[in-house]
């Protein structure tokens, strides 16, 4: 809502010399959103005075433009001599001239200057050199005759020099789409008196107006109409009627487009008005039919939808209610009669209606919030009382007034109820006297007037241009607002003792220090994908995570799925930075990814006025997807650079597969893995990984047509784990196990197997044999060549045994490791590998 | 050697003269003076300290003389000895002294030089401030709750007194779940979680819920359809405004530094009556830009305060679907944008940084913020 603050200040008597920014200040401590406040003309000096055009010549020039040299009577002595360069004006005209000396907006400076071979003196101005904006004449602004005398300050007359504030009103706010209602907030926040400008004198009968016939009284309560019949339909709006229009972002069109548009941006009530003689029959208001149609004031044919309702006459349809009205009615350069209507419609037909034809406007968006509902008849005299005098109309005092409106609810409230809502000593007479600034219309006491129990009580009725206000704490925010919020003391509530963060949390935050602790850099990303994405990570037809769950209006079409692994925009992330240089990356992410729930039903929507049931909210609960907390990462380029110490090495498998130990680790968990074959995994170098039996993700290799398709180096790594499941296994506490000081006694195995057989098993073979004396074992070798033939591997181990109570003996350190051999040698038909 | 002098003949014995075994003395002062190294100072030892040595031959000779004799002569020689043996032990700590030093000077290296294990990666500033603000709520003896980002249509609008139509709920350009009429969305606020607390937990509830959201925006410079934001939620008897404010005035100091508080703006948003628009005074110029062409402040724009985020007393429709008792408990719920906090309170310029994932936007900030 943009408001002019010389409009505001015909109903608010502002102090002298206000400035807009002071204004839009106050207003937004009283809970108006005042976006901006423009200073238009600001910077603007005279003089700028109104001239009559007292001769010209045309003057051709050699560039092939006409000037015209033109005398002016400017209300002096002798004629002011000026070089204009339109011709849009005739001898007698009234011109806005610009004189020596002046500034026009944007710091232009005039001054008397040699042009065309004449000194002009000043200059006559167009719409955009006043900042009016292009009045798309081309040419400078010719005043009505009569509408100044030579010699007038044209900045005043004009309205050149203003305030604008523009508001972002809030849903709850509807009656501040109006300058009556900001000028209501406008005079409680200066403490001045409010000029009411739907304060005017009804001069219809009540009856007899244009006949309407309701079907539809829940969506229409009031409907008004007033007719004002001989108007000059080639009168031109008044300048100050169009700069207000302008001003308040709304384009000047005709007298009587104009005086509606004026109406309701002064009350707030949106106005229809009609040609009379286009109209056939009665005005109905009923809803529409299957396959109706209309042809809205934009020229755009509408297909209805049963919920709309609709204005019709005999023809039919002739508007959809509240939010536009048809062409073949609407008010023309030959309109001479016409039918004013000023209706209240139910703000959720309105919005419903609005959305469905995607059509906001501004008499829908005031709708929406909903209108004062006594409006309808102040503001259909105010425009026929406008069209009487602007334009020479004659009001008939035949009325039609249907109004089954009901009257605003009262409600009993604590008198102390803002006070204990705030936390501040706010008296009842200052909360009385709050709401009733507001237009609340306040009584002490319950409906009957009497104390009710020990606590005072105030019987309170809203005002019509509040709908808002129908529970006690909005009774509340209108006291506290008023008594200001800076005056709210501030107070730390105390808590209960807590426990700080859960264990998952605290696991969560320690996975990513580790993740950091290794080198890795987190990163985030939008979790939308698409097939494109599936194609490139090579999944299968029937992989499970090419099933997701999809949005109905997504950002673009190419991603319209929720992830259901991180690793395609992660991918994309890394290709990203590989693209701007950073060639060596170890990234990771985390974020939930979304498992849709083959079984899912639609949630529910239960009652809001209690706790839904138990069934209730596991419905609710049941209609999402699974979200498990996925990790997510990628390592690229190389993991140690070439340096001063030696040659590089690249990223590998490993260093992937290690990210997975070193996750599962930082939350006390050892990873179990084992190879398996999985996209977007090399087959041979992706490693499954469990903890406690239950596999959480994968670590390895990329393949290479996936390093390809996301335009990675060849090599690179990737590991997807979900964390909720790890941070699930991770231990309860910890015990501590005592440990021996007694001396270690260490011994090598090397074994050859088959290439097949996994380390990690041989490594629990051994372990197993060597039994409760082996303190560690750890593979410190891997071998395959010649020397121990095709298809084998030798591994090579150190073990560590120690007992608790005694220093081991030799024969017992060589038991226990023939016995650790032994178990291999049975399992895998294990070589020792001697010398 | 002589014999023992049983006769008690006061033989005279040469190296046992004062003058002889001063002589001595010095001589063996001096080479070990002169020994340059160690290697020479061994061979100096062995000349003069070794069993060969003049001193040692000397001591030797002592039992042969007269018993009247040897207390004297033991006195001479003990005494020399003792000088010798000092001055090797003083000349071998100073050579060994010198020789280590010498020794760690070649061994010096360029300590600026970097190496290959892996640099401290990076996380994330928007993890860093979430878990910033969670550490000043838990440290309030609040917990911390989350909730999925798929989300009931119900808990993130119905709920939280957004009536179907009403314009409120076009406000937040919400993105639907397949198929239409699933009852599911992307949660557009953190608000949700603050349902499912009141719908899980018995008041008192102390609760601060970051997390991810989204909205259907075009990613510009100061949009973006995906973010974070902060939610904090309390229900508990006797809550007013006034705690509201004492809550944001910790927080401001906590984020912002000490001498700092929060101002309240009348506001609209459905959950909360009466609600409010959060301003922090500014942390730079702490309100000194204002009106002081001199002073201009980027940060605030020369307001002295910048605009945060919204809050308001939960209001009593939102409680009373979620089952919570409206005539024993009220509470207040506030929310901020975690962008928005970071590119005011950390120079970040464009929100577009901080959604791309370009590693050199996290690294700047490493560990801390």
């Amino acid at each position: 809502m943009r408001v002019p603050l010389s409009w505001l200040r015909e109903y608010v008597e502002l102090p002298a010399g206000v400035t807009g920014r002071e204004v839009g200040e106050k207003l937004v401590r009283a809970g108006l959103e005042v976006e901006t406040v423009e200073e238009a003309g600001a910077g603007m000096t005279g003089p700028l005075v109104v001239g009559k055009v007292l001769s010209y010549e045309p003057e051709p020039q050699k560039n092939g433009k006409t000037i015209r040299w033109c005398s002016l009577d400017i209300g002096k002595d002798e004629p002011q001599w000026v070089v204009c360069g339109a011709s849009n004006f005739e001898v007698g005209d009234l011109v806005v001239v610009v004189l020596p000396g002046a500034v026009l907006p944007g710091g232009f400076a005039i001054s008397a200057r040699k042009t065309y071979g004449h000194v002009s003196n000043g200059m006559i101005c167009s719409s955009a050199e006043l900042g009016l904006g292009d009045d798309g004449t081309h040419g400078i602004v010719v005043l009505q005759p009569g509408e100044a005398t030579p010699g007038d300050d044209a900045i005043e007359l004009l309205g050149l020099r203003d305030d604008v504030l523009d508001i972002a009103v809030t849903p709850d706010r509807g009656y501040c789409l109006s300058i009556r209602g900001v000028a209501r907030e406008a005079a409680t926040a200066y403490g001045v008196e409010l000029k009411d400008p739907a304060a005017l004198t009804l001069t219809g009968s009540g009856e007899g107006g244009y006949p309407v016939r309701i079907d539809d009284a829940g969506a229409c309560s009031v409907f008004v109409t007033r007719t004002v019949t001989g108007i000059d339909p080639k009168a031109p709006s008044p300048r100050w009627l169009q700069q207000r229009l302008v001003m308040s972002g709304m384009r000047p069109i005709s007298i009587g487009v104009d005086v509606t548009n004026y109406v309701m941006l002064e009350l707030g009530q949106p106005i229809h008005g009609y040609d009379k003689d286009r109209l056939s029959g009665d005005i109905g208001v009923r809803c529409a039919s299957a396959g109706e149609k209309l042809m809205t004031l934009d020229d755009q044919t509408r297909e209805l939808d049963p919920e709309d309702l609709l204005i019709t006459d005999d023809s039919g349809p002739i508007g959809v209610a509240g939010v536009m009205g048809g062409a073949s009615t609407e008010i023309s350069e030959s309109t001479t009669d016409v039918v004013i209507e000023a209706a209240h419609f139910d703000p959720i037909v309105i919005a419903r209606s609005s959305r469905r034809h995607k059509l906001s406007s501004e008499a829908s968006r005031r709708f929406e919030r909903e209108v004062d509902p006594e409006l309808p008849r102040y503001a259909a005299q105010r425009v026929a009382d406008l069209l009487a005098e602007l334009a020479g109309g004659t009001i008939e005092p035949d009325e039609t007034v249907i109004d089954t409106h009901l009257l605003p609810k009262r409600i009993t409230i604590r008198a102390d109820h803002a006070a204990r809502v705030a936390g501040a000593p706010i008296s009842v007479d200052e909360t009385v006297a709050h709401l009733t600034s507001v237009g609340c219309v306040v009584a002490k006491g319950n409906e009957s007037g009497a104390v009710d129990g020990s606590a005072e009580m105030l019987t309170i009725t809203p005002p019509s241009w509040r709908p808002d206000l129908r529970d006690p704490n909005d009774f509340a925010e209108e006291v506290i607002r008023l008594y200001g919020y800076d005056n709210v003391p501030s107070v730390l509530p105390k808590a209960p003792g807590g426990q700080g963060l859960t264990v998952s949390q605290r696991r969560r935050r320690r996975i990513a220090t580790a993740l950091v602790g290794a080198g890795l850099t987190e990163v985030v990303s939008y979790p939308f994908v698409g097939d494109a994405d599936f194609d490139a990570m090579g999944l299968p037809a029937d992989d499970p995570r090419r099933t997701t769950v999809k949005l109905v209006n997504p950002i673009s079409d190419e991603e319209p799925s929720m992830q259901t692994t991180l690793l395609p925009t992660l991918l994309r992330t890394a290709e990203r930075n590989v693209g701007r240089g950073s060639s060596d990356l170890a990234i990771f992410q985390t974020g939930l990814v979304f498992l849709p729930r083959p079984d899912a039903k639609p949630a529910p929507l239960p009652a809001v006025t209690q706790r839904p049931s138990d069934e209730e909210i596991q419905a609710l609960y049941d209609a999402l997807p699974d979200q498990p907390l996925h990790l997510g990462v990628v390592l690229t380029g190389a993991r140690i650079p070439t340096g001063w110490w030696g040659k590089g090495q690249p990223s590998t498998w490993s260093d992937a597969v290690q990210v997975a130990r070193t996750v599962t680790a930082s939350v006390g968990v050892e990873a179990q893995l084992r190879n398996v074959e999985l996209a977007p995994w090399h087959p041979g170098r992706c490693a499954e990984v469990s903890v406690d039996g239950k596999v959480i993700g994968h670590a390895g290799e990329l393949h290479p047509k996936v390093c390809q398709a996301f335009g990675l180096p060849a090599r690179s790594g990737a590991v997807e784990l979900d964390l909720d499941a790890l941070i699930a296994v991770g231990p309860q506490s910890v015990t501590a196990q005592p440990f021996s000081s007694y001396p270690v006694a260490k011994e090598d195995v090397a074994l050859i197997v088959a290439a097949e057989v996994p380390a990690k098993d041989v490594e629990a073979a051994l372990a197993e044999g060597a039994g409760e004396l082996l303190e560690s074992i750890r593979l410190f070798d891997l071998y395959t060549g010649e020397q121990i033939g095709e298809g084998k591997k030798s591994l090579a181990f150190a073990l560590r045994f120690r007992a608790q109570d005694r220093t081991l003996t030799e024969t017992e350190v060589a038991e226990a490791r023939q016995a650790a051999v032994q178990v291999a040698v049975d399992r895998f038909q294990a070589v020792q590998r001697v010398g | 050697m002589s014999g023992p002098n049983k006769n008690y003949d006061p033989v005279e014995v040469t190296p046992l003269h004062a003058d002889e075994v001063e002589r001595t003395r010095d001589e063996a002062l001096d080479a070990f003076a002169k020994a340059a190294d160690l290697a020479a100072l061994q061979e100096a030892k062995l000349a003069h300290l070794g069993d060969r040595s003049p001193i040692a031959l000397a001591n030797r000779e002592i039992g042969a003389l007269p018993p009247q004799g040897r207390k004297e002569a033991g006195q001479r020689i003990g005494s020399a000895r003792k000088a010798i043996n000092e001055a090797y032990a003083a000349r071998l700590a100073t050579l060994e002294a010198e020789h280590e030093e010498r020794m760690l000077a070649t061994e010096r290296v360029d300590v600026t030089l970097p190496w290959h294990t892996p640099q401290l990666g990076a996380r994330h500033p928007l993890s860093l401030i979430s878990e910033q603000v969670a550490d000043v709520f838990t440290a309030l003896g609040w917990d911390v709750a989350e909730g999925p980002e798929v989300e009931a249509e119900w808990l993130n609008f119905d709920a939280l007194n957004f009536q179907p139509d009403h314009p409120a709920r076009q406000m937040q350009d919400t993105f639907f779940v397949e198929p239409a009429g699933s009852g599911t969305v992307l949660r557009t606020h953190t608000s949700p979680v603050q349902a499912r607390s009141m719908l899980t937990r018995k008041p008192p509830i102390y609760v601060i819920c970051p997390g991810r959201v989204f909205r259907t925006d075009e990613l510009d410079a100061t949009h973006t359809p995906v973010f974070y934001q902060v939610e904090g939620l309390v229900v508990d008897e006797g809550i007013t405004l006034a705690h509201l404010k004492g809550t944001l005035d910790h927080f401001v100091v906590s984020m912002f530094g000490e001498g700092l508080e929060a101002r309240l703006r009348p506001n609209f948003f459905p959950f909360t009556e009466p609600s409010a628009e959060v301003d922090l005074k500014c942390f730079v110029c702490r309100g000194a830009s204002v009106g002081n062409p001199d002073r201009p402040c980027r940060t605030c724009g020369s307001e002295g305060w910048i605009e945060w985020g919204g809050c308001g007393v939960v209001n009593p429709r939102v409680l009373q679907a979620c089952g919570i008792d409206t005539d024993r408990y009220s509470g207040f719920a506030f929310g901020m944008g975690l962008e928005r906090t970071l590119m005011f309170r950390n120079g970040v310029e464009d929100m577009r940084d901080m959604v791309e994932g370009d590693v050199r936007f996290s690294r700047q900030f490493g560990m801390e913020i």
